[in-house]
């Protein structure tokens, strides 16, 4: 579904993505884990078009969609749902759902309902609360909230940026679940960025560690659980129990 | 749909701007010509800052420079009347042009910075323009001013009077507003709401940020350059000094009082703004007679901290509250949310 191949990013004069390669299967929920200014979020933000690489090519579905306007791609059905949840704080939760929705303003008013409501199924607490103002959310609803905005849009690779930062643990396995019914129930193939390495780990099929703006590690999620590395520098030691 | 769902309808949509519109309509018959003519400068000065509120009140971004525009207009509309003697929507006309070719060239660098670097980077641009108007005297008469402005015709009819020039500026001023709302209740205002509540965001759901910034700042650069135009008909004399950084700081001030994130707050603010400054060139004097220079300012200084700390959304949605009182609506939610209208389309109902 998506090939990404060698992929070079700078802000500015700051090489941040060295030569980022992998692949991504339909259906499929890819974790990328590593620690701070590794460049995980500088990665989604590339292949969603925010950010331009200079050199390699990332193909979507067969499409080179390397150089494309963010635009371009969010109508090609890929989503970033981006870091902190940057919910529009001013507008009423519907509303935030319905910018979702931004670029499918040809669809009927009835198709866009029908989608609210999958989104409502998904997260009954937000039907509760469409009228409220978005910035009076908690964290949690926060969330649910930037991933019902996500999917409005009807995403066929949908791309998270740290769901889990600042949330209680309840709400992070709660949320790591949503991901599961999303692939489960609509297809949705998942790319998740996160610093819990360990339910990111759980939920993910595969999975890839980035240090300094490449790919340290890369393959089975299960694997990576096991792997010594991975075990010492995130997963809090050999000591540790993992369960999976 | 029942005959109590009309009346509401009517109530919230077209009551208060049918009353609006019947007190404007009759007030020019009760007042002086004095007082006429602040309001036709309350109209002007609420054409500018309509614009403006689209630009800071729902895209989020600031402008010091807007009296850039306003001269633009003004000396666009002198030149080709006056000088060529052309009719008097040419001048609007070129004025509009020459406003949206600057608004582009000067909207493409800056709208890529944000907040106090953007703010500084379009007070250096209303610095620039004023600085051409005060050189280019062949032009524009330099500080000596432009003299001898017609005044504005349409097809034939002439708005030589205060009273017929204060019918066209509030039916345009209307008009103008209208628009806006247009704007903002379309799926280009959602769009300009993204922009203001998350750049990151908007951006990810796939709205063109650097595009949607630009379009609203030529719309408001518009608004101005029209307000300028008429402006200058109606005085029939500027000069550089009437268009200053210090022009473009009222305004602002304007919009803030009124409340940037309503459509209305533009023209409540320059209401506020404009009748305020009369009645303190009256009442300060009483007290204080030796004062001299632009004391007002100082006063709008204080009202502008007590708004921003007490009242950060502007006088708009508490006249809003007040408004809805008394047509017996709840307005909570219009309240907190800010611009009104914000239903549940997306934007292919527009």
């Amino acid at each position: 579904m998506l090939q990404v191949k060698d992929v070079h990013t700078y802000h500015g004069f700051l090489h941040v993505l060295k030569g980022i390669s992998f692949e991504l299967n339909k259906g499929e929920i890819f974790a990328i884990v590593g620690s701070n200014g590794a460049g995980k979020s500088t990665l989604l933000g590339t292949i969603a078009g925010i950010y331009q690489q200079r050199e390699g090519s990332i193909t979507y579905e067969g499409e080179d969609i390397g150089k494309q306007k963010v635009e371009a791609i969010v109508k090609k059905g890929i989503c970033l749902v981006p870091e902190r949840r940057q919910i529009f704080d001013a507008l009423s939760v519907k509303d935030n759902m319905m910018l979702g929705a931004y670029h499918r303003y040809r669809h009927s008013k009835r198709t866009l309902q029908k989608d609210i409501d999958r989104c409502y199924e998904l997260f009954p607490k937000l039907k509760t609360m469409e009228d409220r103002p978005g910035g009076l959310l908690s964290g949690g609803e926060q969330q649910m909230l930037a991933i019902a905005r996500g999917l409005m849009s009807n995403p066929k690779l949908m791309m998270l940026d740290e769901p889990s930062l600042g949330l209680a643990p309840l709400i992070v396995k709660d949320i790591m679940n949503i991901l599961d019914q999303l692939r489960e129930e609509f297809g949705t193939t998942i790319i998740l960025v996160e610093q819990n390495v360990k339910a990111a780990l759980k939920v993910a099929d595969r999975a890839c560690v980035m240090e300094r703006g490449e790919i340290a590690i890369e393959g089975e999620s299960k694997a990576l659980m096991k792997d010594p590395r991975v075990r010492d520098a995130y997963l809090g030691g050999k000591s540790q129990s993992i369960p999976v | 749909m029942n005959h109590s769902r009309v009346n509401d309808l009517y109530n919230r949509h077209y009551g208060g701007l049918f009353l609006f519109i019947v007190v404007l309509a009759i007030v020019p018959f009760f007042v002086n010509s004095f007082f006429l003519s602040v309001l036709i400068l309350v109209g002007l000065y609420a054409i500018v800052t309509t614009g403006l509120t689209m630009l800071m009140g729902y895209a989020g971004q600031i402008s010091l420079g807007h009296a850039a525009f306003y001269g633009v207009g003004a000396y666009a509309s002198a030149v080709m009347t006056g000088t060529h003697g052309m009719p008097g929507i040419v001048g609007v006309l070129v004025g509009v042009i020459l406003s949206i070719v600057i608004a582009v060239l000067i909207g493409i660098p800056t709208l890529k910075l944000k907040e106090n670097y953007l703010a500084l980077a379009t007070l250096g641009f209303g610095i620039i323009i004023f600085t051409f108007f005060k050189e280019l005297k062949e032009i524009t008469g330099g500080l000596n001013g432009f003299f001898g402005i017609p005044s504005f015709s349409l097809f034939g009819f002439s708005f030589d009077t205060d009273l017929k020039f204060y019918f066209l500026i509030w039916v345009l001023l209307i008009i103008g507003i209208l628009f806006s709302k247009n704007v903002i209740d379309s799926r280009v205002g959602r769009a300009l709401r993204s922009i203001h509540g998350s750049d990151i965001a908007a951006n990810s759901i796939g709205v063109n940020i650097q595009q949607y910034k630009l379009k609203v700042f030529v719309l408001s650069a518009v608004y101005a350059s029209v307000a300028g135009s008429l402006y200058a008909h109606y005085v029939t004399f500027i000069n550089p000094n009437l268009f200053t950084a210090m022009e473009s700081i009222n305004f602002l001030i304007m919009v803030v009082i009124g409340g940037s994130a309503n459509i209305w707050g533009g023209m409540i603010g320059a209401i506020v703004y404009v009748l305020l400054n009369e009645l303190l060139k009256d009442i300060v004097p009483v007290f204080f007679p030796n004062v001299g220079g632009e004391f007002q300012i100082v006063f709008f200084g204080v009202l502008l901290v007590a708004i921003l700390i007490y009242m950060p959304q502007g006088l708009a949605p508490t006249l809003g509250k007040l408004w809805g009182r008394l047509v017996g609506r709840k307005s909570k939610k219009q309240a907190v949310t800010g611009p009104p209208n914000a239903d549940a389309t997306v934007g292919g109902s527009k």
